[in-house]
């Protein structure tokens, strides 16, 4: 269970204060009537599954009902930050991957249904739970 | 040293139970006894207790081989009343008390004479890995009969069933340090980071803290390691801001530092939780802890060596011994061999000796083993067999030798003779695996450590292991490794490191392990007796063999295939050996193959702690309206509407017999359509609404417009998903130019509010407007019929005229003396009056409408005749009639969308999608049986032709469905694909029993098409 800081409270709280919104800079198209259905399909229904880092719209919504952006590393489950509405992330895939290089460290990286196993014995073995 | 007759195994003296009680307890119907401190598991092996159980698949004779978490056989049900039953108990973690009673859970008759055993379970005898999937999977129909036979066979153990009459509690709390395990790193790092001043929880799933302490042949300070730990828990005990918290196993390690303790306040003492004060006290509680840092110190479980027979009675892991020896005072046999592969497992045999039994000797798989634990066996005159292991353990019930040979483990062959010692007890050892269960359920993934022979855990954020779970074993090493993970982790937390100075622990000269996991024997793995990895789910390195030669290469398809490490074991034996032994059978190394993943909880849980109060009334809040009381009084039967209570329908009892709800229901229909009734509408959702830009806002959000609607008046809304979906309807009311009251469904009001919030927060926050929800602070009440206008006009000041206050306008006043906002909207098709008023005169107001009301005959009514009546003027319901597929368009609502609108509103472009646009959708129609008895079922499929083949073209389904009293027939709303253009068509619904019944598509509106009863 996530313990989130809302941006807006500034304070860590439990994740049942809050919803999920899903992916995060969904903007929609400014002029509806003049995009094209594939361009609108692409609004309505697609959306990003990275590994990785996330940006993601939370609510909080038994809390202050104010919705903010949560960078969310998706294997780790880290939140790398959080930030208001209309603002944009210091922290992205982008961001991390060249920090990382330069500092040479590697991304944290659990969460795959194999542990341990050296990556080549991993890639073929993801189960379902039991 | 003698033994005791009625506890043949229990040493006249040492071990931490306390002799001078002792405690009666029922094993399989037999009385024995033991002492206080005994857990079940050592009096039953102190009263020679040999087999527990019947293994899972083979039904083999068990007997205990651990002394803690770790335990695969010795797992029971426990329970002396119904209600008292408890499955799944591990004997090795359960304290004896008075009248405690168990049972195995496998084997019939009994353990001792298995039938099963003897015909193989299921009439087999060769049950290969797999089965289940090669066996049982055709018919796939079938399989729901077979797994109930399974499960039969398989003994699982079974839930009770009474209601169980305990209390158990939820805690949550937050903590700077929470220390997983109470051994002597946990105690190291609780005393750092206690006395560093951080808020510390020490959690220990055993009844005492200590951990490997208490059964420990070192001493610390120059004095038994036990001194020590009562020193050490004595000063945290005095720490204000630590809390130790024993019997309390942290089963899973959460995000962000979220771990759940599972605490066992009473399951020491009784069955049932006894009572103090007059009142029962709580069984368990589950704490939900936020720790700022977690110090996982939850030790390592020593790896048994698999071996043919490993599993017949008086296989132990050597560890067990020692504890059973030192901690219990119970020598469970007469005769040791140990088979080893590294020192640590000497100190079963020196223990075993110490105890007054005799070694028959120790079989070290190192070709020159060397350590100071070695020399003390040696000089104790136990005959060392180098290069050697047990290859094979003999005996049916119980071991009664031990077969031991010279091994060649790279070559993974017997190298020499075959020596046969006759033992009753085989200890083995095949070094430690550190406990890495907690730190896996976060994802991370273990690292391999060669150097220690067993995976590590990985960095966690916020986590730092310390001793045994990081493999670091030597005593002087852990407590130093304790307080350095204390002080890190309350550095950690802000608090600087206090000095906690080393105790005094001789450094004891170690020689190096060798890795041996499986054992060879002279014949191949698959014609060899049997070598069990996984003894509670029955897996053996036969089993692992034959999955890798079929193909399963990764450990997670070799888990499922075989079923290791499943269920409540989580793999804490047997694991390491299974992957080894799929390393060695693919030729790849342990790092290569990777283990599975080790899921919480680590232990079980017991359902009660995880739903502590939440249960009963205490399941779930309940929403009451404020006219509650008087529904409950006058017999309502009351309906769930999300956490609401709202009433159903009132039956009346009419020469003493009270009416069913069709009775009921259409004795409050006819009073609604010929008289007035009353209901009760207070949960309808409502949103205050101000602001400059509320009314541009209300555009962009509903299909129809709003830019005209006057102060005074109401209008009917629908609202879609920007895919072009109706998600929710209601009606708005102009309160003034900037202020505006929305209604939801009952069920879309905290969505609706969302809703509004998040396009106004992320997509239009230059407009200039504000949210209130308001539900709980208005009540409403909907009088409505016929004589509903003469009923208001006795009670209110508000010109109730019909042509100053029409249908959809609103007016304030006063209603039996209190404000009141009146609105003339109707969801009965019938003269109708919504009255809100301040929630706390609600109940005034409602009884002054009956005072008056009597004489016309006012009738309240509940939501099942608010359905028929809305139904019948084809009004839908969001979330009933439609399912998030349903545009206006499809519900033939073309009249509420706003086309020609300026700006472009939620839904509005999705409403041109091709798709959208089909003209073959599913369409709101209504349906009228042809039989008009028939209420047709809701949910039912509609075809077309029901002669046609099997599967049938489906065309559509029943969305609402009820019998009209008016109508005096069976009624239906309903999509069908097409439908607006099949008025009058027949169409067919094939039920379940074989009928077919037929509808004629019409209307939806059944009733008063041209809405004139509204209008009165």
């Amino acid at each position: 269970m996530f313990y989130i800081l809302c941006p807006y409270c500034g304070e860590h709280r439990e994740e049942e204060e809050f919803h999920p919104k899903g992916q995060a800079h969904i903007a929609r198209p400014a002029d509806p009537e003049n995009t094209s259905d594939d361009e609108w399909g692409d609004y309505l229904f697609f959306r990003d599954n990275p590994r990785g880092v996330h940006h993601e719209l939370w609510v909080h919504a038994v809390g202050c009902r104010k919705f903010f952006n949560i960078t969310r590393h998706t294997v780790s489950y880290e939140i790398l930050e959080v930030y208001k509405m209309g603002e944009q992330p210091s922290i992205t895939a982008e961001s991390l991957a060249s920090a990382e290089k330069s500092q040479g460290v590697q991304v944290g990286d659990g969460g795959q249904q194999t542990v341990g196993a050296s990556d080549s014995a991993a890639k073929d073995s993801r189960g379902t739970k039991v | 040293m003698t033994s005791n007759a009625q506890q043949p195994n229990r040493l006249s003296q040492g071990g931490r139970i306390d002799r001078s009680r002792k405690l009666s307890f029922t094993f399989n119907g037999t009385r024995y006894q033991g002492h206080p401190g005994d857990t079940l598991a050592s009096a039953l092996l102190a009263n020679g207790v040999d087999i527990v159980n019947r293994s899972f698949k083979y039904s083999r004779p068990r007997g205990i081989v651990a002394a803690g978490a770790a335990e695969p056989n010795g797992i029971v049900q426990l329970g002396s009343t119904e209600a008292g039953q408890v499955p799944n108990v591990r004997a090795t973690q359960q304290a004896l008390y008075e009248g405690l009673t168990a049972r195995s859970t496998n084997g019939w008759p009994n353990v001792q004479r298995d039938l099963m055993g003897l015909i193989g379970k299921l009439g087999g005898q060769f049950m290969p890995p797999g089965f289940y999937y090669k066996t049982f999977m055709a018919p796939a129909s079938m399989w729901l009969t077979y797994e109930k036979y399974i499960r039969k066979a398989a003994g699982l153990g079974r839930s009770p069933n009474e209601n169980d009459p305990d209390i158990y509690d939820h805690r949550h709390q937050h903590c700077d340090v929470l220390v997983v395990g109470a051994g002597p790193a946990g105690l190291s790092a609780a005393l750092a980071a206690g006395r560093a001043g951080a808020r510390v929880m020490l959690v220990d799933e055993q009844e005492e803290m200590g951990g490997s302490l208490l059964s420990s042949r070192e001493n610390i300070d120059d004095a038994p390691a036990t001194s020590w730990v009562e020193k050490t828990l004595e000063e945290l005990s005095e720490l204000e801001h630590v809390t130790l918290l024993p019997r309390t196993t942290a089963n899973g390690y959460h995000d962000h530092n979220f771990v759940t303790l599972h605490e066992r306040c009473t399951e020491h003492l009784s069955d049932l939780a006894p009572s103090a004060n007059g009142r029962r006290q709580v069984r368990a509680r589950l704490h939900r802890v936020r720790a700022g840092q977690v110090v996982l110190a939850s030790g390592a479980h020593e790896r048994p060596l698999v071996y043919g027979g490993n599993d017949v009675p008086g296989n132990m892991v050597a560890s067990a011994i020692s504890t059973y020896v030192r901690r219990y005072g119970v020598a469970p046999g007469k005769r040791l061999v140990l088979s080893t592969s590294n020192d640590h497992g000497y100190r079963a045999a020196l223990d075993w000796l110490e105890a007054g039994r005799e070694v028959a000797a120790i079989a070290d798989a190192r070709q020159n083993p060397d350590g100071e634990l070695v020399e003390q066996a040696r000089s104790k005159g136990i005959r060392i067999i180098a290069g050697s292991a047990v290859i094979e353990a003999r005996g049916e019930k119980r071991v009664s030798a031990a077969k031991v040979a010279k091994i060649d483990i790279a070559g993974f062959k017997v190298a020499g003779p075959v020596e046969e010692l006759a033992c009753d007890t085989i200890a083995s050892s095949g070094g430690f695996s550190p406990v890495v269960h907690l730190a896996s359920h976060t994802g991370s993934r273990p690292t391999w450590n060669d150097d220690i022979l067993g995976f590590v855990p990985s960095p966690v954020k916020g986590m730092t292991p310390a001793g045994g779970a990081h493999g670091v074993y030597a005593l002087d090493k852990v407590l130093e490794d304790g307080v350095a993970a204390g002080s890190a982790a309350g550095e950690a937390c802000g608090f600087s490191a206090a000095s906690v100075s080393q105790p005094n622990v001789k450094n004891l000269r170690e020689g190096a392990a060798v890795a041996l996991y499986q054992v060879p024997h002279l014949k191949a793995t698959l014609r060899g007796p049997k070598q069990f990895v996984d003894m509670q789910n029955d897996v053996s390195s036969a089993a692992i063999e034959v999955a890798t030669r079929e193909g399963f290469e990764s450990i997670e398809h070799v888990k499922r295939y075989t079923a290791l490490g499943f269920g409540t074991d989580q793999g804490k034996l047997g694991n390491i050996n299974g992957m080894a032994i799929a390393a060695r059978c693919l030729g790849r190394t342990i790092p290569e193959v990777g283990t599975t993943v080790f899921r919480p909880n680590y232990t079980p849980v017991s359902f009660g702690a995880i739903v502590g109060r939440h249960c009963g009334e205490l399941f779930d809040p309940e929403r009451y309206t404020a006219m509650h009381q008087w529904h409950v009084e006058n017999g309502a039967e009351f309906e769930d509407v999300g956490q609401w209570k709202r009433p159903w329908y009132f039956p009346r009892k009419v020469n003493g017999k009270t009416e069913t709800m069709h009775e009921a229901v259409s004795r409050e229909c006819s009073a609604v359509r010929e008289k007035v009734g009353i209901l009760d509408a207070s949960t309808l959702g409502k949103i205050d609404i101000q602001g400059p830009d509320a009314r541009e806002f209300l555009g962009r959000v509903y299909t129809n417009k709003w830019a005209k609607l006057a102060p005074g008046r109401v209008r009917y809304g629908l609202m879609c998903k920007d895919d072009g979906m109706v998600f929710d309807d209601g009606t708005t009311s102009c309160l003034a130019e900037n202020h505006f009251l929305m209604t939801t469904s009952t069920g879309g009001a905290a969505t609706v509010m969302e809703w509004l919030e998040i396009w106004h927060q992320t997509e239009w926050p230059e407009l200039d407007v504000y949210f209130n929800s308001v539900t709980d602070h208005w009540a409403t009440m909907t009088v409505t019929g016929p004589e509903a206008r003469k009923l208001m006009s006795e009670l209110t000041d508000i010109d109730l005229d019909k042509d100053s206050f029409k249908f959809m306008d609103w007016r304030e006043g006063n209603v039996a003396g209190v404000p009141a906002r009146v609105f003339r909207i109707s969801f009965t098709g019938e003269l109708a009056y919504e009255i809100n008023v301040q929630a706390n005169y609600a109940m005034h107001v409602w009884k002054k409408l009956f005072a008056h009301g009597d004489k016309y005959g006012l009738t309240p009514y509940g939501t099942e005749t608010m359905h028929v009546l809305r139904a019948e003027k084809g009004f839908i319901i969001a979330g009933q009639d439609t399912d998030g597929s349903v545009t206006p368009e499809d519900l033939g609502m073309h009249w509420a969308i706003g086309y020609d609108k300026p700006n472009s509103w939620i839904g509005k472009r999705a409403l041109t999608r091709p798709d959208t646009k089909r003209t073959d959708r599913k369409q709101m129609v209504g349906l009228k049986p042809k039989d008009p008895s028939v209420v047709l079922e809701e949910g039912a499929q509609i075809v077309f032709d029901p002669k046609h083949a099997i599967p049938m073209p489906m065309k559509g389904h029943v969305t609402s469905s009820y019998y009209s009293p008016t109508l005096q027939s069976g009624f239906a709303l309903a999509v069908v694909k097409g439908g607006h253009q099949m008025m009058g068509d027949t169409v067919y619904l094939p039920m379940a029993d074989g009928q077919v019944h037929e509808a004629e598509i019409v209307s939806p509106i059944f009733l008063d098409p041209k809405g004139e009863r509204q209008n009165v």
